[in-house]
C-alpha cells in the first residue's frame, strides 16, 4: 500500500508541474477587453478558488484517514461512529455549511448577472434615453452555415465574415496549413469596432442554430433562427480579439472563426466610409448594363467561388467524400444552364439557396463553374439570372 | 453451511435453466437476465470506447487527420449515446436485476416476462442505433447525423433519414427503461422478505428505487420531445420552427428536462454501488444511513427541476436563469452530504484497499471535483464563458467515469465473486485501478485548461494554439482505453476460473447483507423460501 | 408493505418477450424506412402489426390462462396492479410533454415572436406586423405557416365528446358495481355500454378532423395552433382506441365469466387506464379547446 501512495503522491507532484510547465499556453481565459468580462473573470477565479479550497480540505480529510484508518495497522473499526452525536446531527451541520458557501457564491454571481443580463433598450442619440443603459450602436451578426453575416442597420453596411485562408482541400493541405499561427482563426473580412462605444449586438441566424462567441468581449449567445437575442458590449482595449462559433451548427461548425478588430472612434468612422464606398460600387456594377465578357466573369466568379462554395465544394472541385458532390464533370455543371442556375438559387437539400447573391455574382461563379476545372460549357450572363429569379 | 442446505433441500429438478440458446431469448430468471444486462453493457462500453478512441485519434494533431467533419459528428453523436443508453444504463439495470432479489431475500423480480422484455428491447434498440450511423453510407441514405447527442433543431430537422432510426432508437430505449423501472419499483415494494422493511433495506436497492422513479418521470417526456421532432421531419407541423411560431429552443428544454435528471440516474445507482462497497471495506456500517436516503430523495426531486442550466446561452429573462442558477447551485447540498457520508464512514474505519474499494476512494475525490466544477458551470455569468467548451467535456467525463462507469465497475468487481464462484486476480485488479486513474485524469484534467483558453467542443480541427494538450488527452486516452483491455481479461479468466481462487459465500470480510447469505455462485434460484430476517435486519439461519 | 412469500409465480421460460421485440422492431423499423419513402417499409410495418396481434393473443391467453388456473395469489395480484399503476403514470408524464409544450409555445414562444418579454426585440426587427389581434392565440405564426384558418371552439362537437367520455367513466364504474355483486349480465351490458360510448367518441373525433381539414383550413401544418391542437387530440384519441379495444377484450372475458369479485385485475386495470384517458380528455377540453 506504501507503494500505492507514492504513486499517488507522484501524479500529484506531475499536475503540478505540468501546470506551471504550460503555464504559456493559455491556462485560464484570455485578459478580458471589456469591464463586464473583467467581471465575469472575477467571479470565475473566486468560485474556482472556493472550489479548490474545498477539494484540499476533503483531499487532506481522505489522505489522512486513507493512513489513519487502515487494519494493516491494527485499527480497529468503531463500529457506534455513526450513533455518535457527530452522526445523529452531521445531516443538518453539513448541508447548513453548504448552503452558507452556496449563497455566497450565488451572491457574488448576481451581482454581475444583474449588471449585465438586460440589454440596453434604447439608443443614447434618442431624446430622454437613460443614459446609464443605453447603447450607441446596433451591430446585427447573423449566423450562416458556415460564416457569420455583419450588419450596421444605421450605417448601411453589409458584409460577409469568412473563414480564411480558404486553401481547404484535402486533407494533406489542409494539415499543411495546420503551421501557421492563424490557423482556422482568420477571416477574410474583419469585424472593426470602435472602443469606448456601447454596442448592442443582435444575434440570429438563417438556417441553424449557431453561437457567436469571442472570449475577451465576455460573451456567447446562440443565434437562433427566426429569433433576435440582444447582448450588449463597451470594449475597453484597441486589438484584435478572435473567436468562433461555438454551437454545433453542422459540418463545418470548427470554421466559423470570428475576429474583431476594436478601433479607435475615429479609425472606425474611416473604415465605415470605406465600407460604404465598396457597397456603393458594387451597387453601380449592378445597375450597369454592361455586357460582361467570359473572361471577366470567369475572374470574378473564382473569387466568388472561392468565398462562398469552396467550403463545401473545395477549391479544386472536387468535392468532400459523399455529401458534398464534386463539380468538376458534374452533370449539373455541363448539363442545361437553366438547371445550373436552378440549383444556386434555390438550393437542393444541404445545398443553400444563394438568393442574396446578386445577378452579377451569380452569373459569375456559375460561368466559372461551367468553365473552371476543364469543364466547358455555356457563358450565364447576368440578364439569365434576371430572368430565372 | 446453512444457505447450502437451504439450497440443496429444494430440488430443481422442475425449473432449472432452459438447455441452449433458449436459456437466455426464453428466460424468465433475474440471474441470467441480469448477466445478459451486464454482457451487453461490456459490449456497448467497447463500441463507445473505439468511438472515443476515434474521436481522440482526430484531435491529436491539429488538421483533419482520420475522419471527415460530419464522421466526426456522427461518431460523437454515437459514442455519448451508446455510453450513456447502451453502457451504463444496461450495466446499472444489469446490478439492478442480480442483486435486488438477492438483497431483498425475493424469489425473482416480480414481472419476470416484462423483465425479459425491458432486456431484449436493448439489442434491438441498439440495431437501431447501429443502423442509424451506417445508412447514410448506402446509396440513397441520406447525410449523417452531425448534431451531436442533444440533437438540437433545426440542425436535426435536415439529417436524413438515419434521423428517423435514431428517434425510433430513443423510443425503444425508453420503453425499455419505463419497463425496467416499473419491475424494480414493484419488486422494491411487493416482494421483500417478510421483516424487510423499507428501512431496512440495503442502500443499493434504495438507490434504485430512487432512481426507477426518476426514469418513469422523465422519460417519456424524451420520447414526447422526439416524438415532436419526427413530426417537424415528416408532417409539415411547426414546433421548432419560428415562422410557424414555434421555437427551436422548446426542444432543448423537453431534451433537458429529460437531460438533467438523466444524469443523476446514471449517478445514483453508483452511489447506490458505494454505499454497499465502502462500508464493506471500511468494516463499519455506513454513516448517516437516513441522510443518505434523504439526500437522494432530495437530489432526484431538486434534479428535476433545474433543467435549464443547460442553456443558459438561448436568452431567458433574468428571472428565470437566476431561479436555474440557484436551483442547480443547491444540489451541492445533496451531493456533499452522501460524499460526507461516504468519507465519515471510512473515518475510524478499518481499512483495506482491494480493488474495489480503491476504485471508491478515487472515485470520491474526482467525482467531488467534477461536482466542483459542475457548480462553476451552474454560474451564469462564467457560464457565459464555459459554455459549449471543452470545459463542459472535461466537467461531464469527471461526474460520468467516476460518478458512474468506474462505479460500476467497482460493483462489478465487488460482486463477481457472487457470480462466477471466483474471486478475481487481485493484482490485475490493481494493475486495471491504476492504469485506468492515470489515463483517466491525463485524459480529461488538461481539457479544463483547452476549455478556459476557449476551444469549443464538437469541433473536428482547432487552430495550433491548442494543440499540445490535445496531444497530452489523446495519448492518455489511449492508455485510458488499453486498461480496459485489462478488465475484460479480468472477467474472463475470472469467469472461466483460470489462475483464481475459490470465493466464500461471503466473499468479502466486511461485506454485509443477504446476497452473501447463499453459496457463491449463487444458485439459479434462491431464496425461494424466503429468509427470515430479525429486527436488527440481519439475517436469522 | 412486506408480504408472506411462499411460492410467488415465477413463469416458465416464455417465448413471448422475444416476439414482441421483434414486432416492435419490425413496426418502428417499417416506420423509419417508409417516411423515407422506402417501399420495404410499408411491408414491414404490416407484418410487425400482423406479428403485434399475435404476440398480444399468445401473451395473454398464456396469461389469462395462469390466472384461470389459480397461479396468481394475492402477491401477483398486487404486482400486477403496482405495476399498471405506474404505467399510467409514465404515460401521464408523456402527455404532460405535449401539455408543457402547449404552454411554452402559446405562452411564451408567441409572446417573444409578438413583441413581449426577454426577445421582445425578435418582433422589432423580424417580424414589425406580428403583434395586437395578428398575433394573438390561436396563430399560426408570423408567416401563416398552413394559411389562414378557423380555430376549433370548446361548443358543438367537442362538448358532446366530454359528456361522452364522462359517461362513459359512470357506466364503466356501473359495471365494476355489477362485477363485484356478482351480477354478470349487467356487468356485460354496461361494458358493452362503455365501449359503445367510447367508439361513438372516436367517431365524433375523426368527424371533427375531417371538419377540420376541409372547412376550416385546420390541418397539421397549420403552425404551432394545428401542430399542438393534433397531437395532443391525435395522441389522446390513439388512447382512446387502445382503450377501446382493451375494453372490448375486457367484455369477451366477462361474458365468459373470467372475473370474480376478488379476482378481476384485468378488468381494474383496463378501468384505471380509461379513466386516465377520461382525465387527459379533460386537460385537452380545457387547454386546448376552451381556454
Ligand atoms: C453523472 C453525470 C453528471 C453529474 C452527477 C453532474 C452533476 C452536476 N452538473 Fe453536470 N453535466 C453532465 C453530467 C453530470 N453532471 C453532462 C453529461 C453534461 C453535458 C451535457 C451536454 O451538454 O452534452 C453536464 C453539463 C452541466 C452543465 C451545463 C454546462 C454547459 O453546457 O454550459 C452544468 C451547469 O450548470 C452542470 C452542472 C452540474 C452540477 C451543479 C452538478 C452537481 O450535481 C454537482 C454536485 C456535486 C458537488 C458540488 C461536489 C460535492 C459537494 C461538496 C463537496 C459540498 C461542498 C460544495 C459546495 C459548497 C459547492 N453540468
Ligand atoms: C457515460 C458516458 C461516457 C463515457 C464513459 C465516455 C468515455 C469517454 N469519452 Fe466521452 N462523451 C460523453 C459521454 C461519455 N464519454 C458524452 C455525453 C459526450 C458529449 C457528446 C456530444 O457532444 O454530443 C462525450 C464527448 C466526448 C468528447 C468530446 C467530443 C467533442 O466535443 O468534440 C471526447 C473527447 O475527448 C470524449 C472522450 C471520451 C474518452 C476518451 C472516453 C473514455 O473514457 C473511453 C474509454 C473506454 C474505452 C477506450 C473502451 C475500451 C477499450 C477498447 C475499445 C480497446 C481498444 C483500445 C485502444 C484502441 C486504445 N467524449
Ligand atoms: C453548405 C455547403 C455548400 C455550399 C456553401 C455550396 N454548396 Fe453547392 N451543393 C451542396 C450540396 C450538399 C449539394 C448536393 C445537393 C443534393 O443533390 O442534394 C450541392 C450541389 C451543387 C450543385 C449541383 C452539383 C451536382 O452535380 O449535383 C451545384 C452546381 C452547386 N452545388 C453549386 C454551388 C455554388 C455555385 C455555390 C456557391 C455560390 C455552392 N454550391 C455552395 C453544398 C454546398
Ligand atoms: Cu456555426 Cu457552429
Ligand atoms: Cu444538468
Amino acid at each position: 500500500m506504501r507503494q500505492a501512495a507514492k504513486i499517488f503522491s507522484l501524479i500529484l507532484g506531475v499536475l503540478i508541474i505540468s501546470g506551471y510547465a504550460f503555464a504559456e499556453y493559455g491556462l485560464n481565459f484570455p485578459a478580458p477587453a471589456t469591464d463586464i468580462g473583467q467581471e465575469i473573470y472575477d467571479v470565475h477565479m473566486f468560485t474556482m478558488i472556493v472550489s479548490t479550497i474545498l477539494l484540499l480540505i476533503i483531499f487532506t480529510i481522505i489522505i489522512y484517514s486513507l493512513f489513519k484508518f487502515r487494519k494493516s495497522k491494527g485499527y480497529e473499526a468503531d463500529q457506534n461512529f455513526h450513533k455518535s452525536w457527530f452522526g445523529t446531527w452531521s445531516w443538518v451541520m453539513v448541508p447548513a455549511m453548504v448552503l452558507g458557501v452556496d449563497f455566497y457564491i450565488a451572491g457574488e454571481a448576481q451581482g454581475v448577472l444583474d449588471k449585465f443580463w438586460n440589454a440596453p433598450k434604447q439608443n443614447c442619440a434618442r431624446e430622454g434615453a437613460n443614459k446609464d443603459h443605453c447603447f450607441d450602436m446596433n451591430v446585427k451578426t447573423i449566423g450562416h452555415q458556415w460564416w457569420w453575416e455583419y450588419e450596421f442597420p444605421e450605417q448601411g453596411v453589409n458584409f460577409n465574415g469568412k473563414f480564411y485562408p480558404i486553401k481547404v482541400e484535402s486533407r494533406a493541405l489542409d494539415k499543411d496549413q495546420t503551421s501557421e499561427e492563424l490557423y482556422l482563426r482568420d477571416v477574410d473580412n474583419q469585424l472593426v469596432l470602435p472602443v469606448d462605444t456601447t454596442i448592442r449586438f443582435l444575434n440570429t441566424s438563417v438556417d441553424v442554430l449557431h453561437a457567436w462567441w469571442v472570449p475577451e468581449l465576455g460573451f456567447k449567445r446562440d443565434s437562433i433562427p427566426g429569433y433576435i437575442m440582444e447582448t450588449w458590449a463597451t470594449i475597453e482595449k484597441e486589438g484584435t480579439y478572435r473567436g468562433q462559433c461555438a454551437e454545433l451548427c453542422g459540418t463545418w461548425h470548427a470554421k466559423m472563426p470570428i475576429v474583431v478588430k476594436a478601433v479607435s472612434k475615429a479609425d472606425f468612422e474611416q473604415w465605415i466610409e470605406g465600407e460604404k464606398a465598396k457597397l456603393l460600387a458594387k451597387l453601380q456594377e449592378a445597375n450597369s448594363n454592361k455586357d460582361w465578357t467570359k473572361d471577366e466573369l470567369m475572374t470574378k466568379g473564382e473569387q466568388v467561388y472561392n468565398t462562398m462554395c469552396a467550403g463545401c465544394h473545395q477549391v479544386s472541385g472536387l468535392g468532400l467524400g459523399a455529401a458534398f458532390p464534386a463539380l468538376k464533370n458534374s452533370p449539373v455543371a455541363m448539363g442545361p444552364a437553366a438547371e445550373h442556375i436552378n440549383m444556386v438559387l434555390n438550393g437542393k437539400n444541404t445545398m443553400p439557396a444563394w438568393k442574396q447573391l446578386s445577378d452579377i455574382d451569380l452569373a459569375a461563379v456559375i460561368t466559372y463553374e461551367r468553365n473552371a476545372w476543364g469543364n466547358s460549357a455555356s457563358v450565364v450572363k447576368p440578364a439569365d439570372i434576371k430572368a430565372a429569379r | 453451511m446453512s444457505t447450502t442446505t437451504m439450497n440443496a433441500t429444494h430440488s430443481h429438478d422442475d425449473h432449472g435453466p432452459l438447455k441452449g440458446w433458449r436459456r437466455w431469448l426464453y428466460s424468465t430468471n433475474h440471474k441470467d437476465i441480469g448477466t445478459m444486462y451486464l454482457i451487453f453493457a461490456l459490449i456497448m462500453l467497447f463500441l463507445g470506447g473505439a468511438s472515443a478512441m476515434a474521436i481522440r485519434a482526430e484531435l491529436m494533431y491539429p488538421g483533419l487527420q482520420l475522419l471527415d467533419p460530419d464522421l466526426y459528428n456522427n461518431i460523437v453523436t454515437n459514442h455519448a449515446l451508446v455510453m450513456i443508453f447502451g453502457a451504463v444504463m444496461p450495466a446499472a439495470a444489469g446490478l439492478a436485476n442480480w442483486m435486488i432479489p438477492l438483497m431483498i431475500g425475493a424469489p425473482d423480480m416480480a414481472l419476470p416476462r416484462m423483465n425479459n422484455l425491458s432486456f431484449w428491447i436493448l439489442p434491438a434498440a441498439a440495431l437501431m442505433l447501429i443502423l442509424s450511423f451506417v445508412v447514410p453510407f448506402f446509396p440513397g441514405g441520406g447525410s449523417q447525423i452531425n448534431t451531436g447527442w442533444t440533437l438540437y433543431p433545426p440542425l436535426s430537422l435536415k439529417v436524413g433519414m438515419s434521423m428517423d432510426f435514431l428517434i425510433f432508437t430513443i423510443h425503444l430505449l425508453g420503453v425499455s427503461s419505463v419497463l425496467a423501472s416499473i419491475n424494480i419499483i414493484v419488486t422494491i415494494f411487493n416482494m421483500r422478505a417478510p421483516g424487510m422493511t423499507v428501512w431496512k433495506m440495503p442502500m443499493f436497492v434504495w438507490a434504485w428505487l430512487v432512481t426507477a422513479f426518476l426514469l418513469i418521470l422523465i422519460v417519456p417526456v424524451l420520447a414526447g420531445g422526439v416524438t415532436m421532432l419526427l413530426f417537424d421531419r415528416h408532417f409539415g407541423t411547426s414546433f421548432f420552427d419560428a415562422a410557424g411560431g414555434g421555437d427551436p429552443v422548446l426542444f432543448q428544454h423537453l431534451f433537458w428536462f429529460f437531460g438533467h435528471p438523466e444524469v443523476y440516474v446514471l449517478l445514483l445507482p453508483s452511489i447506490g454501488v458505494l454505499s454497499q462497497v465502502i462500508p464493506a471495506f471500511s468494516r463499519k456500517p455506513l454513516f448517516g444511513w437516513n441522510s443518505m436516503i434523504g439526500a437522494m430523495i432530495f437530489l432526484a426531486s431538486l434534479g428535476m427541476v433545474v433543467w435549464a442550466h443547460h442553456q443558459y446561452t438561448i436568452g431567458m429573462s433574468s428571472a428565470a436563469v437566476n431561479y436555474f442558477m440557484i436551483g442547480t447551485i443547491l444540489i451541492s447540498i445533496p451531493v456533499g452530504l452522501m460524499k460526507f457520508n461516504f468519507i465519515a464512514t471510512m473515518w475510524r474505519g478499518s481499512m483495506t484497499f482491494e480493488t474495489p474499494m480503491l476504485f471508491a476512494i478515487s472515485i470520491v475525490i474526482m467525482f467531488v471535483f467534477g461536482g466542483l466544477t459542475g457548480v462553476m458551470l451552474a454560474i451564469v455569468p462564467a457560464d457565459m464563458q464555459y459554455h459549449d467548451s471543452m470545459f463542459v467535456v472535461a466537467h461531464f467525463h469527471y461526474v460520468l467515469l467516476p460518478g458512474a462507469v468506474m462505479a460500476l465497475f467497482a460493483g462489478v468487481l465487488y460482486w463477481l465473486p457472487k457470480w462466477t464462484g471466483n474471486m478475481y486476480n487481485e493484482k490485475l485488479g490493481k494493475w486495471f485501478f491504476w492504469t485506468s486513474l492515470i489515463g483517466f485524469n491525463g485524459t480529461f484534467f488538461v481539457q479544463h485548461f483547452l476549455g478556459l483558453a476557449g476551444m469549443p467542443r464538437r469541433i473536428v480541427d482547432y487552430s495550433i494554439q491548442f494543440a499540445e494538450f490535445n496531444f497530452i488527452s489523446s495519448i492518455s486516452a489511449f492508455v485510458y482505453g488499453l486498461s480496459h483491455l485489462i478488465f475484460l481479461y479480468l472477467v474472463i479468466t475470472t469467469i472461466k476460473g483460470i489462475g483464481t481462487t475459490k470465493a466464500k459465500p461471503r466473499s468479502w470480510e466486511g461485506a454485509q447483507g443477504l446476497e452473501w447469505e447463499v453459496e457463491s455462485p449463487a444458485p439459479f434460484h434462491t431464496w425461494e423460501k424466503a429468509p427470515k430476517i430479525d429486527k436488527e435486519g440481519h439475517y436469522v439461519k | 408493505m412486506s408480504s408472506a412469500q411462499n411460492n410467488y409465480f415465477i413463469p416458465e421460460p416464455s417465448k413471448w418477450p422475444i416476439i414482441a421485440m421483434l414486432s416492435i422492431l419490425l413496426l418502428l423499423l417499417g416506420s423509419a424506412l417508409s417516411f423515407n419513402d422506402v417501399s420495404v417499409g410499408n411491408y414491414m410495418i404490416v407484418f410487425g402489426f400482423a406479428l403485434l396481434a399475435y404476440m398480444f393473443h399468445g401473451w395473454f391467453s398464456e396469461v389469462i390462462g395462469e390466472s384461470l388456473s389459480g397461479k396468481y395469489g394475492e402477491q401477483e395480484d398486487n404486482s400486477f396492479r403496482q405495476g399498471m399503476f405506474w404505467f399510467i403514470a409514465s404515460e401521464f408524464f408523456f402527455f404532460l410533454c405535449f401539455f408543457g409544450s402547449l404552454y411554452y409555445l402559446r405562452e411564451i414562444a408567441v409572446g417573444w415572436l409578438s413583441g413581449e418579454g426577454y426577445l421582445a426585440a425578435t418582433q422589432e426587427f423580424l417580424y414589425p406586423a406580428f403583434e395586437g389581434a395578428a398575433a394573438a392565440w390561436p396563430t399560426a405564426g408570423p408567416e401563416l405557416v398552413g394559411g389562414a384558418f378557423e380555430s376549433m371552439g370548446p361548443t358543438g362537437v367537442p362538448l358532446i365528446n366530454t359528456a361522452l367520455l364522462l359517461t362513459s367513466g359512470v357506466t364503466l364504474t356501473i359495471a365494476h358495481h355489477a362485477l363485484k355483486k356478482e351480477n354478470n349480465s349487467g356487468l356485460v351490458l354496461w361494458m358493452w355500454a362503455t365501449i359503445a360510448l367510447g367508439l361513438t367518441f372516436v367517431g365524433f373525433q375523426a368527424y371533427e378532423y375531417i371538419h377540420a381539414y376541409g372547412e376550416l383550413n385546420l390541418t397539421l401544418g397549420t403552425g404551432v395552433y394545428g401542430s399542438t391542437f393534433y397531437i395532443l387530440t391525435g395522441f389522446h384519441g390513439f388512447h382512446v382506441v387502445m382503450g377501446s379495444i382493451m375494453l372490448i377484450v375486457i367484455a369477451l372475458r366477462s361474458a365468459k365469466r373470467h372475473f370474480t369479485p376478488k379476482h378481476h385485475f384485468a378488468f381494474e386495470a383496463v378501468a384505471w387506464y380509461w379513466h386516465f384517458v377520461d382525465v387527459v380528455w379533460l386537460g385537452l377540453f380545457i387547454f386546448v379547446y376552451w381556454l
